[in-house]
């Protein structure tokens, strides 16, 4: 079973629909016990970090969250949950986040772009990753944001956008993968992605 | 880099789709989810859907309609018309949509983009405008007047100053639409995209008049919108989304296009 984490996330059911459309099941829960016995943990999310983080915190989520991630449970965040696995936000007058991966989610800067980040953009896959596995190179993917993960190792970007600058679009350590893009509202390609999380073992190691 | 979107727009009449010319004067012309289903196979990048029932007996439908299209498709939709309170927002929210596009109801109470912005992020909260040409003025120093009601009622405010404003309160995206253009298949009213394009930092929609694939290519080289509207010019199968975007891509303009 898969377990959505719910922290009051407008997306939840979006991508509790995409799951079912691709033949998956999976709870919305915010139940601690749930979330740890579940084969693998989805955190959607769209809205604020500041906000995020006291639900997550008030909820005693983060506990949970970093049990999953310590048992090596495959673990998968969507737009704002790639960024609250980092340490910290600069959203909100700075919001200390989850510390999963180092690294902070900093704010795009205008005027020469237009902000929110909002549409459809390429990845520049720099590390194979087996929840890429099969997508084309030239796939696009939905964004709808104004912060981006910055990860502090090279070694935890997983794939990199351009928008007025090169930012990580899909970050991962270990058993842990974080999409900057909506996988649940990417189309076929999203997806896909979503079926081969699905299917992950939460290993880097590919086949 | 980031594509300039095609977004296709569906009214939806009692659970039909329908087409309008200069806003009156609607015809059925077909099922919206099979629609939307059609329009996702084609690649387009977002759908809108406007609500354009009269009466509020048949506002159910609409989320009937929501649910079938979330259920089918991939991709961001929104929906737009007789939106107005936090309450209509999250009904159609959790029934799937993306986002929500309010017009008339934000002129009457602009504080309901900060409310929607607030309660379920900005990215969320689509702003409709429909602008009119008029003699510029002390009031409407831009030349271009807000319309509500369908088109039919001048606000007596500035396009330009009001998408400042919605900007300021929270409106993730603005969706312009030239009333003198709509329905006439002879382009988009470039001034009008250029001037609020270049006042807002926010992405801005273009709407109204598309009836080629030249209109298309136009909009996104004479202004900054990030995104064009279209709903006749594929609606009557002239053209195809891919179509469109095949058209746009040969001639430099980025867009997301179809792999199989």
């Amino acid at each position: 079973m898969i377990a959505l984490v719910n922290y009051g996330a407008g997306n939840l059911t979006s991508v509790a629909r995409a799951l079912q459309h691709i033949g998956e099941e999976c709870t919305i829960t915010r139940e601690h016990d749930v979330i740890r016995a579940s084969d693998r943990v989805i955190f959607p999310g769209v809205g604020a970090a500041g906000e995020a983080m006291e639900v997550i915190r008030r909820e005693g989520l983060d506990t949970a969250i970093r049990h999953v991630v310590a048992a090596g449970i495959p673990f998968l965040g969507i737009c704002l949950g790639a960024q609250v696995v980092l340490e910290e936000s600069e959203e909100d007058g700075g919001t200390p986040c989850l510390g999963i991966i180092p690294g902070t989610a900093q704010r795009f800067q205008g005027p020469a772009i237009k902000i929110p980040h909002m549409g459809w953009n390429n990845l520049s896959v720099r590390a194979a990753h087996p929840v890429l596995a099969g997508v084309d190179a030239r796939a696009q993917f939905y964004f709808v944001h104004s912060y981006y993960p910055a990860p502090a190792r090279d070694e935890d970007v997983i794939a990199t956008t351009d928008y007025g600058i090169s930012f990580a679009s899909i970050i991962g350590r270990g058993n842990v993968i974080a999409t900057q893009f909506h996988i649940e509202k990417s189309g076929e390609h999203g997806l896909r992605v979503l079926k081969n999380f699905c299917t992950w073992n939460g290993s880097v190691a590919l086949c | 880099m980031l594509s300039k979107r095609i977004i296709v727009c569906l009214d939806v009449r009692a659970g039909k789709t329908t087409k309008g010319i200069r806003f009156t004067g609607n015809i059925d012309i077909g099922d919206p989810i099979a629609m939307a289903a059609e329009y996702y196979a084609q690649g387009v990048d977002e759908l809108v859907f406007y609500d354009i029932t009269a009466s509020s007996d048949e506002r159910d439908i609409i989320i009937d309609v929501v649910e079938g299209v979330a259920r089918e498709i991939f991709i961001p939709f929104s929906v737009g018309g007789g939106i107005r309170s936090l309450d209509d927002m999250h009904r159609v929210l959790a029934a799937g949509a993306e986002k929500i596009s309010i017009n008339t109801a934000a002129v009457q109470n602009p504080y309901l983009i900060y409310q929607g912005a607030k309660a379920f992020g900005s990215q969320c909260v689509v702003l409709g405008m429909d602008a009119k040409k008029v003699e510029q003025s002390s009031v409407i120093p831009s030349g271009y007047e807000v319309y509500i009601n369908g088109g039919r009622t001048p606000a007596g405010i500035d396009t330009a100053q009001w998408a400042k404003r919605a900007q300021e309160l929270g409106a993730g995206e603005i969706c312009l639409n030239s009333i003198d253009a709509d329905g006439t298949n002879d382009g988009y009213e470039l001034v009008l995209t250029a001037l609020i394009s270049r006042t807002v930092s926010i992405p801005v929609i273009a709407s109204g008049g598309a009836g080629l694939p030249e209109h298309v290519l136009e909009v996104f080289t004479e202004t900054d919108a990030s995104a064009a509207l279209i709903a006749s010019m594929v609606h009557y199968q002239r053209y195809t989304v891919r179509h469109i975007k095949d058209y746009l891509a040969e001639r430099g303009v980025p867009v997301r296009r179809c792999i199989s």
